[in-house]
């Protein structure tokens, strides 16, 4: 239920003229930048489809906006491999490491995550490693209740690292598939906090080998978002991107660069507060929400 | 990661330095790297639109300075003008005749509404008032438990009658609270609501049903200061929806420009009156529309560089 921007609906208007002006090349760039893709990487891509456009003699701006989707989707690649690394080799279970800075949705998309393997027919841990902010364990129990997913807890400003260590303890005593260890909220520029999640990892590792670190970002953030992930995939080598809150009118187009720069992929979206508010990333989908189809 | 203004501005300013006067073209050139700076810094398109606009006209109308030359004449507009969009008239928190004073939060979630609620009980009690916190986001899980362990650490009271996650009616404890207020002298009401879309019609509608409830003094709208583009959006659609007569940025102890304050300054008018800056409850601060100015465009280079220059 994506709401079409009247920027969407401008661009669209302009592209269903014949001819080609300089108003259509403001729009595509105010398009881009408005999506929160950066002044940098639209100006790049707005060059390319200027000479793309000269080369192939293109004439209308529905030429000029078919080549802008399929160089956006080039960009987020579609071929690039985005399974959920859910399975482990052997018999322990899969771990995954939910990371992300203060109020993205991290505790969020860890429970939509439970539900939908439990619906797979998966058993899942969770693992409630946000000692710290009030209340934090409370939410993923109940996400826990509400998905069918026991909890592992630790006591309040507990120390997180063993938390997670227990959940894995208890996923592989309970012979589970996956556990999943929601951790706090941290701002990238907080070098303390940052060093103890990755002690985190570190300590979850001396039990199982952690399969799959999800970056969780807003999609109402904007450049800033490139920030965090640099510094989470410094920390604790991020493998995945859950895109969060893109049933808003965000369209979160700082993932373009993120992925390009860091070569992570986005793997899920978050539509919604609901327990089946979650989807995986569709490519196609995306481009076409950017650009206000 | 981003080049800085300054770095942006040495180019142009090295080849504007020797001229004495302002010409259009000195005024473009230096205007476009600022636009480009400003959207680097999450300021939304119209927004930086109608800011070089009017930065452009000022400064063509210019006196001439004699200390200044030309780049440095345009950075000073700037960098006054975004101190007065920023700081126009920065006021304190309005304070109810009759008590209890009504303040009602609201903003998309993980904005930082609930950590919110409990900084401004304790500033308030450090203040001597008698703050009670309301609990009126039933819906996210624990919501009601948050704002609860907020108070107990605020070291204020709470009202929080109904369990939440799902169950009981926010604009039902909205108008309660008041009652219960008055009769436990509560002299400041501190509603805490659940995180909405600026889209989402049917919350919208609740929020300003709460309001109506309420009648608030202050209705603070609440925002993340690492949002992008969306910001004028959002900000349109609360203005819309509830209304609200002052801004709250939070998560400014990170290291996003905060674009956000311009954006939202500029297209509701309303003022920003407080950074969040941390999640303890000591990190608060009012808003300093100049150190704002100075973050969004990396203006403590820029001034150096004038010094320099
Ligand atoms: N509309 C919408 N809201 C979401 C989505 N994902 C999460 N939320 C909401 O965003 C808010 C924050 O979500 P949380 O899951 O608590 O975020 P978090 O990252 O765990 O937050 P901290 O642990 O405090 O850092 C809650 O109100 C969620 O209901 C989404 O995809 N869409
Ligand atoms: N670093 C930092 N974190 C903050 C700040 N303000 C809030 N937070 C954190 O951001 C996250 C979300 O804060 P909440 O107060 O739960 O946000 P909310 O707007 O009430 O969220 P919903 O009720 O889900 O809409 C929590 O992890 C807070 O600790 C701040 O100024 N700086
Ligand atoms: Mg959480
Ligand atoms: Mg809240």
């Amino acid at each position: 239920a994506r709401s079409q921007t009247t920027l969407g609906r401008g661009l669209l208007e302009l592209l269903s003229r014949d001819r080609l002006d300089d108003d259509v090349w403001d729009e595509i760039e105010e398009t881009l930048i408005t999506a929160d893709v950066g002044v940098a990487p639209t100006r790049a891509m707005v060059e390319d489809l200027k000479t793309k456009v000269k080369v192939l003699g293109s004439r209308t701006p529905s030429e000029v906006r078919a080549l802008l989707r399929a160089e956006l989707l080039t960009q987020i690649d579609p071929g690039l491999d985005r399974t959920l690394h859910t399975s482990a080799p052997g018999e322990r279970p899969a771990v995954l490491l939910v990371v992300g800075v203060n109020g993205t949705g991290k505790t969020t998309t860890t429970g939509k995550l439970a539900r939908s393997l439990i619906g797979d027919g998966k058993s899942v841990v969770l693992g409630a490693a946000d000692t710290f902010r009030a209340a934090a364990a409370d939410q993923l129990q109940t996400w826990g209740d509400r998905v069918g997913a026991p909890v592992v807890r630790g006591p309040e400003a507990g120390d997180p690292a063993s938390v997670a260590f227990d959940a894995v303890a208890r996923g592989i005593a309970d012979k589970a598939d996956v556990v999943i260890v929601d951790t706090a909220g941290r701002l990238h520029t907080k070098t303390g906090l940052m060093d103890e999640l990755g002690k985190v990892k570190r300590v979850i590792e001396k039990k199982a080998q952690v399969d799959e670190v999800l970056l969780v970002l807003d999609a109402t953030t904007g450049q800033n978002g490139m920030r965090q992930a640099q510094v989470f995939g410094e920390v604790v080598n991020i493998t995945g991107i859950a895109l969060t809150k893109l049933d808003g009118t965000a369209k979160g187009g700082i993932v373009i660069s993120v992925q390009r720069e860091l070569g992570v992929p986005v793997k899920l979206v978050g539509l919604g507060e609901g327990p089946d508010d979650l989807a995986p990333f569709d490519p196609e989908v995306f481009v076409d929400a950017l650009l206000g189809d | 990661m981003f080049e800085t203004l300054s770095d942006r501005l040495t180019s142009v300013f090295s080849s504007l330095r020797s001229k004495g006067r302002l010409s259009d073209a000195d005024i473009d050139a230096t205007c476009r790297e600022i636009r480009i700076a400003l959207l680097e810094a999450d300021v939304a398109l119209p927004v930086v639109k109608d800011f070089v606009a009017h930065v452009k006209e000022r400064a063509r109308g210019a006196e001439v300075s004699q200390a200044l030359n030309p780049a440095q004449q345009v950075v000073k507009i700037v960098n006054d003008e975004l101190i007065e969009i920023l700081g126009g008239e920065t006021r304190r928190l309005r304070l109810a005749k009759t008590p209890p004073t009504v303040i009602m939060l609201a903003g998309l979630q993980g904005a930082g509404k609930t950590t919110l609620a409990g900084k401004l009980a304790r500033w308030l009690r450090d203040q001597n008032h008698v703050p009670l916190l309301v609990a009126c986001d039933l819906q996210r899980p624990n919501a009601v438990q948050q704002l609860s362990v907020m108070a107990e650490r605020a070291g204020v009271a709470v009202y929080a009658p109904e369990p939440g996650n799902g169950v009981g009616d926010p604009v039902q404890v909205a108008r309660q609270s008041i009652d219960h207020a008055r009769r436990q002298q509560h002299d400041v009401v501190i509603i805490d609501t659940a995180g909405r879309l600026g889209i989402d019609q049917e919350l919208m509608a609740q929020a300003a049903d709460i309001r109506d409830a309420v009648s608030p003094d202050e209705v603070l709208f609440v925002v993340d200061a690492m949002i992008g583009q969306d910001a004028v959006t959002t900000a349109q659609a609360f203005m819309d929806g509830v209304g609200f007569d002052g801004v709250v940025l939070t998560k400014l102890d990170g290291d996003a420009r905060g674009g956000a304050a311009l954006s939202v300054r500029h297209i509701t008018g309303r003022p920003i009156m407080f950074a969040s800056t941390g999640e303890k409850l000591e990190d608060f601060d009012a808003f300093h529309p100049d150190r704002m100015a100075g973050r969004i465009l990396d203006m403590g280079d820029i001034l150096t560089l004038i010094e320099q220059a």
